[in-house]
């Protein structure tokens, strides 16, 4: 989760330590953390957009051809989408490495 | 006009917070607190308060619903007593850290085992690190005054924190005293319209409350540490603009004929009362003993007591809390803490008494002073004595 905007000082820290900027969670990559990664096979994928609708981390987006795509900065891997496609076509695959 | 009434203190209390015009106030009943928050809840169904009266589950529950009303933006009015509080504990660490101003009076009670109602101060001394502002009243009047101050420091916006008044349980609770209880328009001057630093507006979203990552708990933490330490300046601004308004002077530690002490009592609470007549006889008797009444527990008023203690060689501190295992009382160990390797600092002497509602009479105090006077001679043997307790 490391990012130099968090990294702040009791100085600058917001008061209450509130979150005064409303969505800011997308400055943060919050994906590092992921131990599996979804993989979706086009050939399957019929762009129901199920996978988007499920996503706790709001981390799949469409494409200019209609596919739902998933941005790993934000995914922690959680499998959500593999198990709620109705044509099985999202695969985790373990993150090597 | 204010006027002068024979009243029980809780329910004065009560008028306190309906002259503060408190808006949400959430609460569970427990003994001795009830007659606090039955009589808000009245005054909130007869429309003599416009508040919204919340009949909780739990204290738990009490004080989550405190957090959430403040940061909605309400000038929030809760009161618990021993296991209640012990019960709120889990949420009373969030509102302090969070900033969200609010009033809790704390009617003190010990805890259980062996099941007791009477008074101590153990249910608030396992809640010292709270990181509350904690104010300790010593009669009627000034949990009275002690409430409405309350709410001017914690909503000051330089402050911001929630604040609790502690009153000994049925000792101040339950009795009835001639108290001068203010009118509306001196607590309106001295008490305006309660405006946060932030609050939860659809319109201008913001999140309170997210995680702490370890790259800024601590910072969050010393943010927090911080604000309490600056927060005494205005704890001190508070009272003397009471003073200039209401006509009653508070100082965070009280001193009771300290002139010429060789010996100074160091009490909390209503006990104090009864040290003053203490301190009166043995006066009388030509002894040199003197009080000093710690108003202000949190934040520690340090400077303040030392000045007060001034050239005295002996204190004899009591504790209304007994930490089994701990080398002395919280309030023993705060001042061992103060006055370590400082020259010239006053021999401390701890001593534990009045657990459980049991009576510290005038003469504990003397056998206190005694005792301190002979300890000051010849070290004893424990860091700290229980007074008053049989062994057979």
């Amino acid at each position: 989760m490391a990012n130099s905007d968090a990294i702040v000082g009791w100085k600058t820290i917001t008061f209450g330590c509130h979150i005064l900027e409303p969505g800011n969670a997308a400055n943060f990559r919050t994906g590092d953390w992921r131990s599996q990664r979804p993989v979706v096979d086009k050939e399957k994928c019929i762009k129901c957009g199920m996978c988007w609708v499920f996503c706790p981390d709001m981390a799949y987006s469409q494409d200019e051809d209609g596919y739902f795509v998933v941005n790993l900065e934000y995914c922690k891997g959680c499998g959500i989408c593999a198990h709620e496609c109705p044509k099985d076509a999202i695969t985790m695959v373990p993150e090597e490495g | 006009m204010s006027k002068r009434v024979g009243i029980e203190v809780s329910i004065a209390i009560s008028e306190a917070v309906g002259l503060a015009k408190a808006e949400v106030i959430p609460a569970y009943p427990i003994t001795p607190q009830t007659h606090i928050v039955e009589h808000l809840s009245e005054m909130v169904a007869n429309g003599e308060l416009d508040a919204e009266f919340v009949p909780v589950e739990s204290e738990h529950a009490a004080m989550s619903c405190c957090c959430g009303a403040v940061a909605a933006g309400a000038r929030v009015f809760s009161s618990t007593s021993s296991q209640g509080l012990s019960l709120m504990s889990e949420i009373l660490y969030i509102p302090s850290t969070m900033r969200l101003p609010m009033v809790v009076v704390v009617a003190n009670r010990a805890l259980s085992a062996p099941i007791s109602i009477w008074n101590d101060h153990q249910d608030i001394m396992i809640q010292r690190d709270i990181g509350w502002i904690q104010t300790f009243a010593e009669n009627g009047q000034e949990a009275v005054d002690l409430t409405l101050h309350a709410f001017r420091v914690s909503e000051d916006r330089n402050v911001s924190l929630p604040m609790m008044v502690n009153i000994d349980g049925f000792t101040l609770s339950h009795v009835i005293e001639p108290i001068e209880l203010p009118d509306q328009e001196e607590v309106d001057k001295y008490l305006p319209p309660f405006k946060p630093r932030y609050k939860m507006d659809p319109r201008r979203p913001i999140s309170m409350g997210p995680v702490g990552i370890p790259e800024v708990y601590t910072e969050a933490k010393v943010a927090h540490d911080m604000a309490m330490k600056k927060a005494k300046r205005y704890i001190l601004k508070a009272w003397n603009e009471f003073a200039e308004i209401f006509g009653r002077k508070y100082d965070p530690v009280a001193s009771y004929r300290t002139e010429d002490a060789e010996v100074l009592l160091v009490t909390m609470g209503s006990i104090s009362e009864t040290a003053m007549t203490a301190v009166d006889t043995m006066r009388d008797a030509g002894q040199k003993v003197g009080l000093l009444k710690i108003r202000l527990w949190r934040p520690f008023p340090g400077q303040e007591f030392r000045k007060a203690v001034g050239k005295t060689k002996v204190l004899a501190v009591i504790d209304r809390c007994l930490p089994p295992g701990a080398l002395c009382g919280p309030v023993g160990a705060e001042l061992r803490s103060l006055f370590y390797k400082i020259p010239g600092s006053p021999k401390i002497f701890s001593f534990v008494a009045g657990l459980g509602g049991r009576d510290v009479t005038v003469e504990r105090f003397e056998e206190i002073v005694d005792k301190a006077r002979a300890y000051a001679k010849k070290r004893p043997r424990e860091l700290y004595e229980v007074i008053g307790v049989r062994e057979k």
